[in-house]
């Protein structure tokens, strides 16, 4: 078995953090070399990634796991190292794929951007964090990018922080997300103490979990699981902590590919599927899982129906896409939620990166302004009818055989879960069907030329056209590829995926007739629902009014109690500090007073002094 | 027999006290000081006679005491007439030269 690419894999973050380290270093100097140096990065990390993959299907499963000492407690000690495992691997590609391809698009999209340099040394940052956590094995180092990999999430967020939506989108996608980081942190302190010898790394945490053993109490299994998926839950934008998401769309549109569509937000299904041992030990938590993702899918992708923002309708379905992958993991299907992960992350980068091409030559966001466009921007429009038609689950793109691996697991497992799916798959097809006739059919709405990108912009969405089209075949009923060498295990039970093809199809076609019948042919009028239901359209419009509920029964109590803190500060504790300030202040005048210079007055004190202590040496004598 | 002495002593010792530290003219300030001094030479001509180790010593002692008074009183009153041509007054309110 040959593991030298593997053994240098350490070096894949490596790349973007040099050159993030360089472009932190040039700093004005460097304008121009922004774009060079970040692309160079991810280019060198993508090359080894793909050399890693292609090590590991060479041979089969095979794993490597390096490492340090980094704290020597008595009997306990830490490490921080790195593993490649099939997973890893697999994610190392999709992760420097989408940010080498990001690099090359930003230097179009952000050309003439005065702070440009600094928006590459964000991602040269982040996909270093990015690709530490990935290869992290063990939950602390894990953590640690974990982390890093929610602040580059802050900076990039709020990279246009002179805009107010920005600022707030920023700290909103900041203070959510730590929620559930807070829930990830104790799940690990609570690993750590149930863990026989308090071990971290994934190995051997594989190993307490696998087949139940019951080193660790089933209530505490349960726990941790719970716990964990917390932590994944405010990552991966899952209800009730998916509000941050579709806010977070204030930040540049190539920022919004690469972290809130394609890498980040999967982080959270990554943790799930490398710590699935531990959900697989609790029936409990995997039920949680499951109900907690099909209903974001089912939630998210209502939502999507009634948005007039061309990236918060994307950012909506990122979340339902989400929900599916947390579903199949729920469901216990590992390969159904990492490749549909996997297939995800290049056909809703593609179609973030093609909603920034629009938003580039038209300049604005709202899908009811754009109109006509496909005419005037044929590449934009076919590729991003592709990841369209890709998301809609239509075959073959990738996105159909993904969702179908899904579907037919919940068939099997749970069919609530699969009615819940098909009826997510139904909405899906039909907002992305609203989303594609509104931009590129009907009459041009805006004034002005319209012209199609530049080559920078085009060529990385014709590359993510073709993986949108192809990526799916590494896993189909026929052909257990991607299943087989992810697991390990045999292929995945596929009888009935013939009946859910079928029905996923016609699905996802009939939305898209549905809202070709609505938008294009207008044979239902487009406020047939609005006018009849005015109160669903506002209820979905408003996002079932979640960031209301939140900022009435969490933002404002917080508030009055910080508030109330606040005046203890300053009444009280600020009070305490005057008085003892003020006595000192009253004490040496008082001093400066007694300093008259008039012998008559020292004398007076004396005297005073000794009738005191004569008063203190008698009374002694008589009270003691 | 002793405790009259003693008391009146005492009594004389307390009017001193009092004059050295209230009053504003210097030359009964320094009189009071006197008045201190006599009381203490009461004390002690009254242990010598009525005390439990009687002797004369301390009446000895005592005439120590008033030459040594009277030379204190020399010094003081000389201090004093040169206090007053410096400063032109005797109020012990005007000598704060200490606060300097």
């Amino acid at each position: 078995m040959n593991t030298m690419f593997s053994e240098i894999a350490w070096l894949i973050p490596l790349f973007p953090f040099v050159a993030f380290l360089l472009l932190l270093a040039s700093g004005r100097s460097g304008q121009g070399l922004g774009v060079t140096i970040g692309t160079v990065g991810s280019l060198a990390s993508l090359v080894l990634s793909i050399l890693v993959l292609m090590e590991h299907m060479s041979d089969g499963s095979k794993y490597y796991q390096d490492g340090f000492k980094w704290i020597d407690l008595g009997s306990f000690q830490l490490n921080i190292g790195y593993e490649v495992t099939n997973l890893s691997a697999l994610m190392l590609v999709v992760v420097t794929a989408v940010s080498f391809l990001v690099n090359v698009y930003s230097a179009g999209y952000m050309k003439g951007d005065e702070r440009i340099s600094t928006f590459y040394s964000y991602i040269a940052l982040f996909t270093f964090s990015m690709l530490g956590l990935v290869l992290a094995d063990n939950m602390l180092t894990l953590y640690i990018f974990w982390e890093l990999v929610g602040v580059c999430s802050f900076l990039l967020v709020g990279f246009w922080f002179t805009k107010p939506a920005a600022r707030a989108a920023a700290k909103k996608a900041f203070i959510v997300t730590r929620i559930g980081d807070a829930g990830l942190l104790i799940a690990i302190l609570l690993l750590f103490w149930y863990m026989p010898d308090h071990a971290l790394d994934f190995v051997r945490i594989e190993n307490v979990f696998e087949g139940q053993s019951g080193t660790v109490a089933a209530g505490v299994t349960t726990l941790i699981a719970i716990l964990i998926f917390v932590g994944a839950v405010g990552k991966s934008g899952q209800f009730p902590l998916h509000v941050w998401l579709p806010d977070a769309m204030e930040g540049p549109t190539p920022i919004s590919a690469l972290i809130h569509a394609a890498t980040m937000v999967a982080a959270g299904v990554y943790l799930v599927a490398r710590t699935f041992d531990i959900f697989q030990a609790s029936p409990a938590a995997m039920e949680t899982v499951a109900y907690v993702g099909g209903f974001t899918a089912l939630f998210a992708a209502t939502i999507g129906i009634a948005q007039n923002d061309i990236k918060r309708i994307l950012a909506y379905s990122t979340v339902s896409q989400l929900g599916y992958m947390m579903m199949a993991l729920g469901l216990g299907s590992l390969t159904g939620g990492i490749f549909h992960l996997f297939t995800h992350a290049f056909f809703k980068a593609l179609l973030f990166l093609g909603a920034g091409s629009i938003i580039h030559a038209v300049h604005t966001q709202n899908i009811n302004e754009m109109g006509g466009l496909g005419s005037k921007m044929r590449i934009t429009a076919w590729t991003f009818g592709i990841g369209a038609l890709a998301l809609s689950g239509i075959p073959p793109f990738s996105g159909f055989w993904s969702k179908d691996a899904i579907l037919t697991t919940a068939l099997h497992e749970n069919p609530v879960l699969f009615v819940v799916g098909i009826i997510a798959a139904f909405f899906t097809s039909f907002y992305m069907a609203r989303l594609f006739f509104l931009v590129f059919t009907g009459r041009p709405k805006g004034e002005g030329r319209i012209h199609e990108s530049s080559l920078t912009m085009t060529i990385p969405l014709i590359i993510l056209a073709v993986f949108a089209i192809g990526a799916g075949f590494v896993e189909t009923p026929w052909n257990n590829t991607l299943g087989e060498w992810l697991t390990g295990a045999a292929g995945a039970d596929h009888s009935g995926s013939g009946l859910v093809m079928v029905v996923s199809t016609a699905v996802g076609a009939l939305g898209i007739y549905l809202g070709w019948l609505v938008f294009v042919k207008g044979t239902i009028a487009r406020d047939a629902v609005s006018s009849r239901a005015p109160w669903l359209v506002g209820l979905l419009e408003r996002k079932y009014y979640i960031d209301e509920i939140y900022a009435a029964v969490i933002v404002k109590p917080l508030r009055g109690l910080g508030s109330l803190l606040n005046a203890i500060d300053q009444y009280i504790i600020d009070g305490i500090i005057a008085i003892i300030g003020g006595t000192a202040v009253l004490l040496g005048r008082g001093g400066i007073r007694l300093q008259n210079g008039q012998v008559q007055t020292y004398g007076l004190i004396t005297v005073l002094g000794l009738v005191i202590l004569i008063i203190a040496v008698v009374g002694r004598r008589f009270w003691s | 027999m002793l405790s009259s002495y003693l008391m009146v002593a005492a009594i004389l010792f307390c009017i001193g006290l009092y004059g050295a530290l209230v009053k504003k003219n210097a030359v009964i300030v320094l009189l009071c000081i006197e008045l201190m001094l006599n009381a203490v030479n009461l004390n002690l001509v009254a242990f010598s006679k009525y005390g439990v180790g009687a002797s004369l010593t301390g009446q000895m002692f005592t005439l120590f005491t008033i030459a040594i008074a009277a030379a204190e009183a020399a010094v003081g009153i000389a201090i004093l007439i040169a206090l007053f041509r410096a400063r032109g007054t005797v109020n012990v309110d005007d000598y704060d030269e200490m606060r300097r």
